[in-house]
């Protein structure tokens, strides 16, 4: 499944938010996207995902599987659950319109369930869950359609640092046991860095593309204790790229 | 309580230059409201008692205010003559048509304001001109238009309940997390199943606020018309009552129109309950 991202560019009203970006996502790969705030990161990626038409360029898709239900599918921020829908039922939505034999929807709802370790709480509803545990849930509905991409919209920032921490070691075995390509948005480098194979940096807005660094440690073997030196010279090197742009975003935004 | 007196305690050297000790005054009282359950029934009791004694002691006049002990002995006969159950039935009738009417019309409405830009548009002239009239101002246009039966009597009760219907659905819809629609867009769900799935399981809290004001409207509308044009109806029997100086019948019939607003609110209170258990 490849991703190719076209000179896109966009804004909202007079306000300039996405200027000419261009990158491709290969087969499997996992490509993260990190950059100040208001750099048009969740913009872009629902210019991917087809909820936002961009103001210019295009976004081109090749090597769907035809197995997937719901080629192009989303983890949310903010989990997108339905309050009044159990945990099955909400993983069960974006199945329910499909012409799909009951036994077949039952079974793909019952396999998101047992991957994202959450067959116990199936009847649970999401106010009975903890963040995490709604991440999860959301995470289930997203692996029920059995995506060719995932657009991920910094699935971790609303958890705390425990939780992520857990949840990030899940999600990283579990993009690792599912042939899916990734586009994964995030501030926090240190996510990039476990679970991204490559890490698109951005410029304050107007976001423009302003380097993209590969991480060549396997993502098996990142939380090894070799590959820390490593990492930290990732980061180091992330983060010299993001600090001036990040500060010069935060005035911005302290002086609207 | 520490296990070492004061002297003898591991930390007492590094107290020797500190100043006194002395406890934490507690400042974290009151602001904390807990509802008593026997405090409602102890103050209807106590009404119901002083107001029985005020009567039976001869302190008020039993003409401009009968007794509870009167009026349940009035509510009692009238409900054997059959008369009450008639009035009774008479409002009960038009107050479900005229509410039906009047919330399938708001709901429509707020629903289509809700997801369209011309309904929302056409749909907000509207709704600002005509809110603010008081319905029943528009009784006597209603009865020239439909006659003094009983049709223009559930056109003033629909009338009233279809605006804040119409107002409560489309805030509803409106307040729908933007999330979940993108949610359900980016899994390509029908416009359809979104509206059904999304939209008006989402607005339902608001919508079944907007029907606990507008079963009080109907209420307050059915008393109106039926004082200004009916001979069957609570509103009627009460201006009847009023008229012949009884009031002992008179206070019957606002005694069923409490119980009335009572069943209304209790009925939209198990809808609520049944629908927004997941809250």
């Amino acid at each position: 499944m490849t991703i190719i991202v076209e000179r896109v560019s966009h804004r909202f009203d007079s306000l300039d938010v996405l200027a000419d970006i261009s990158f491709e996502v290969g087969d499997n790969e996992i490509f993260a996207v990190v950059g100040p705030s208001g750099c048009g990161k969740s913009t872009l990626l629902s210019i991917i995902g087809g909820l936002i038409e961009p103001s210019a360029g295009a976004v081109r898709v090749g090597g769907v599987s035809p197995d997937a239900l719901n080629p192009i599918t989303f983890v949310f921020q903010d989990f997108a659950l339905l309050p009044w829908r159990s945990v099955a039922t909400n993983v069960q939505l974006p199945l329910e319109h499909r012409d799909l034999p009951r036994a077949e929807m039952q079974a793909l709802v019952n396999d998101a369930l047992r991957r994202t370790g959450l067959v116990d709480f199936a009847e649970a509803y999401p106010k009975q869950l903890s963040g995490g545990m709604r991440q999860r849930v959301g995470i289930a509905r997203a692996l029920a359609v059995k995506p060719s991409i995932l657009l991920l919209d910094e699935p971790l920032s609303a958890l705390d640092g425990q939780t992520r921490e857990i949840l990030m070691e899940d999600l990283s075995q579990l993009l690792a046991s599912t042939r899916v390509s990734a586009v994964y948005v995030t501030h926090n480098l240190d996510e990039a860095l476990r679970l991204a194979d490559r890490i698109a940096v951005f410029s304050r807005r107007p976001g423009r593309l302003r380097e993209i660094l590969e991480v060549p440690i396997p993502r098996s073997e990142r939380m090894t204790p070799g590959a820390a030196a490593d990492l930290a010279a990732l980061h180091e090197r992330l983060w010299s790229l993001i600090r001036t742009e990040a500060i010069d975003a935060e005035r911005e935004v302290g002086h609207v | 309580m520490s296990e070492w007196p004061m002297s003898e305690s591991p930390m007492s050297e590094s107290r020797i230059s500190q100043p006194r000790l002395a406890p934490v005054r507690f400042r974290g009282r009151g602001f904390v409201v807990t509802p008593r359950w026997y405090g409602g029934l102890a103050a209807f009791f106590i009404i119901i008692a002083l107001w029985q004694a005020a009567g039976s002691l001869g302190w008020v006049s039993p003409l401009f205010l009968p007794s509870p002990l009167a009026i349940l002995q009035a509510l009692i006969a009238l409900t054997a003559s059959g008369e009450l159950g008639q009035h009774i039935a008479a409002s009960a009738m038009r107050i479900g048509v005229g509410w039906a009417l009047g919330t399938s019309a708001g709901l429509a409405l707020g629903l289509s304001m809700g997801l369209w830009g011309l309904a929302r548009s056409i749909g907000i002239s509207v709704v600002s001109a005509l809110f603010p009239i008081p319905k029943i101002a528009l009784l006597p246009l209603l009865i020239l238009w439909l006659g003094i039966g009983e049709p223009s009597k559930i056109a003033t009760i629909a009338l009233g309940v279809f605006f804040p219907t119409t107002i409560a659905t489309y805030s509803g819809v409106d307040a729908v997390p933007r999330t979940l629609i993108r949610m359900a867009q980016s899994f390509d769900l029908p416009f359809s199943a979104i509206v059904r799935k999304i939209v008006v399981p989402a607005a339902l809290p608001s919508i079944l606020s907007g029907f606990r004001i507008s079963a009080s409207i109907a209420l307050l509308l059915v008393v109106s018309a039926e004082m200004i044009g009916a001979d069957r109806g609570i509103g009627a029997f009460v201006l009847q009552a009023g008229n012949l100086m009884q009031t002992d019948q008179l206070l019957a019939g606002v005694v069923v129109l409490s119980i009335f607003g009572l069943i209304v609110a209790r009925l939209i209170g198990f809808l609520e309950a049944r629908l927004l258990a997941w809250r």
